[in-house]
């Protein structure tokens, strides 16, 4: 679930972003969309406690953002966002495996390998376990970090540019994987994109069309 | 997953740097070590040495050879005085005890010093084998010089003129091999020690004795100095000044010299000290920039743990940790490096007998090389674990 009222993010001695009112079902579809530039990203951002809002109030999984400090944001997000970038980020220094522990590192959990094998497994991806992100192809690749991005069972799944750098098939294979693990895990889906092959894509899958939402950002001038 | 192992994994995801560092550190380090077990061992060596001995009264010349020659048996003496002289010592109010010694012969470079029972007394050294001379011509054998000579308790030898090997031999005058001492880490290790007469026997000429007279020979005999022990600490004030002024002998106090030949050295190790603290500080500056580009490197992944939930508390902690195991790395191949170096070093000088300087001490002042270790490292480490503390998330998403 994300509610936002009268949001407005102002970068220092730039611009001052304002962002529309949203109100989104828990387990529902947000498709965020609109030219690079437009905000996209800083509303991510905001939507993962990462950076605070200027004005506004900001509700995601039942949780005001406003009230939290940053220590409790940033154990909040280990819980409740589960983000998928659009850069992976695998650290290729460490196994798939590996990988996944190191986000139970970073959100301070002990390490669970039977959680780790259930989320690779969910992802089609057990088999790669033990081998280097180097040594993954590019679909590989994104499914273990999106397994890493489920690995807590998350309220909400943030997905920056799914599918950028695939083809039309991969493309349409990504939005339907990440709307199958949202569905799986009941999970709020928030997709942001420039791609208008996600928007048809998203269109097409009869359930989430039901529930889906659109933001359209506009380019806004400084 | 342990921040320890993580941090662990991503030193030696890069192992050509990590190598680099870890060798520049251990080397700075090990230099540090050997100058520390250097100087500790010196020290020691002079305190054991010089334990007891106020002052040394010998022939006038220059103080320090004195002492090097006379307590640390590593100079030649500067000449020699009478015995006389050095009994007149005996009988004055501030002397507690005299100990004659008489240099000037070898056997194999290991010198045979003449003197009294006193002088092994006074170094608290204990037999190993066999007994104490009992008349001139017997000698007893320090543990390395005999272990070095291997000669055994009733073997004989003859000695040759002169501190150096090669010296002319005594023809016809043979020591006999009566005793050997424990080891006791102290100077007497490496002597040959016999009584003065020996030394008189061998050195005057056959029959001259009968000739002139008992008499006589007591005006003529020389010893090469004196080892003196004071009955009150005050007569430092005026003993010294009283034999230089009042005797044809010169004193050297031990202490005295001791501190001035340390300061002279203290110019080799300045420079040595200088120079382990250029290769730390070079190790430093060399860890800081593989982890300044380290995080440069790693800044996507850093942002994405802060997505994940990661504190930048915790980004921080695991660079440091990261310099830490490298810091740890380097003191425990620093400390053995630095060992094997003294080890080396003692190996070198052990041959030709001189100062006692070894590996595989541990003195409590080596406690400074893991403490310089994790100094340098963390230092190093400041910078770019500020870096990753501060890591923008917002960069992250905007994909730059």
């Amino acid at each position: 679930m994300i509610c936002t009222q009268g949001l407005s993010y102002h970068y220092a001695g730039g611009a001052t972003l304002r962002f529309p009112d949203v109100a989104v079902a828990q387990g529902a579809t947000l498709l965020l969309s609109g030219p690079s530039g437009c905000g996209k990203s800083t509303w991510l951002a905001l939507m993962a406690g990462l950076v605070r809002p200027t004005s506004g109030r900001l509700v995601v999984a039942g949780q005001v953002l406003n009230d939290l400090d940053s220590v409790a944001t940033d154990a909040w997000r280990a819980s409740v966002i589960g983000f998928l970038p659009q850069t992976l980020h695998l650290s290729a220094a460490l196994s798939v495996r590996q990988n996944l522990a190191l986000a139970q590192w970073a959100s301070g959990l002990a390490e669970d390998q039977s959680a780790i094998d259930t989320a690779l497994a969910a992802l089609g991806v057990a088999e790669l376990a033990s081998r280097k992100p180097a040594q993954l192809s590019g679909g590989q690749a994104q499914r273990v970090a999106l397994a890493r991005a489920v690995l807590r069972k998350p309220k909400v799944i943030l997905a920056d540019e799914p599918s950028a750098s695939l083809d039309d098939e991969a493309a349409a294979d990504a939005v339907a994987l990440l709307l199958a693990t949202a569905r799986s895990q009941s999970a709020t889906l928030v997709i942001a994109t420039h791609d208008a092959r996600v928007a048809a894509a998203l269109k097409a899958d009869a359930a989430a069309s039901a529930d889906l939402q659109c933001l359209q950002l506009l380019r806004c001038l400084p | 997953m342990k921040t320890l192992t993580l941090a662990w994994t991503y030193l030696w995801s890069r192992p050509l740097a990590a190598a680099l560092n870890l060798l520049l550190l251990s080397l700075g380090l090990a230099s540090i070590t050997f100058l520390l077990l250097v100087s500790h061992q010196l020290d020691k060596a002079f305190e054991r040495d010089l334990q007891g001995i106020d002052l040394v009264v010998g022939a006038k010349g220059s103080p320090m050879q004195l002492i090097l020659s006379g307590v640390f048996h590593i100079d030649v003496p500067p000449g020699n005085v009478p015995l006389k002289a050095v009994l007149e010592l005996q009988k004055h109010p501030l002397v507690a005890q005299v100990i004659p010694l008489s240099l000037g012969d070898s056997f194999q470079s290991f010198r045979i010093v003449g003197s009294s029972h006193d002088y092994i007394t006074h170094y608290r050294a204990q037999l190993a084998q066999g007994l104490l001379w009992t008349q001139p011509m017997q000698v007893v054998l320090g543990a390395i010089a005999a272990r070095k000579l291997g000669v055994a308790v009733g073997q004989t030898f003859v000695g040759s003129h002169g501190l150096a090997a090669g010296g002319q031999a005594h023809g016809q005058n043979f020591y006999t091999v009566v005793g050997i001492l424990a080891p006791s880490g102290s100077v007497l290790d490496r002597l040959i020690l016999t009584d003065s007469a020996s030394v008189w026997k061998v050195h005057e000429a056959h029959g001259k004795a009968e000739e002139e007279g008992e008499e006589h020979l007591l005006e003529q005999r020389e010893v090469t100095l004196a080892l003196l022990r004071y009955k009150t600490p005050l007569a430092a004030m005026s003993f010294p000044r009283y034999i230089n002024s009042q005797t044809g002998m010169q004193a050297a106090a031990p202490a005295l010299e001791i501190t001035r030949l340390l300061s002279m050295l203290g110019l080799g190790t300045d420079v040595l000290r200088a120079f382990a603290g250029v290769l730390l500080l070079t190790a430093g500056l060399s860890v800081f920039i593989a982890l300044w580009s380290a995080v440069r490197e790693r800044r996507g992944d850093l942002a994405l743990l802060r997505m994940l939930g990661a504190p930048p508390i915790k980004l921080a902690a695991l660079l440091l940790l990261e310099a830490l195991w490298l810091g740890l790395l380097a003191a425990a191949l620093g400390l053995l490096a630095g060992q094997g170096m003294a080890t080396a070093l003692g190996w070198l000088l052990r041959l030709d007998n001189s100062l006692l300087v070894g590996g595989m001490v541990w003195p409590p002042t080596l406690c400074l090389v893991p403490a310089m270790a994790l100094g340098v490292s963390m230092l190093a480490a400041l910078l770019p674990a500020l870096g990753a503390y501060r890591v923008s998330v917002l960069e992250l998403l905007q994909g730059r």
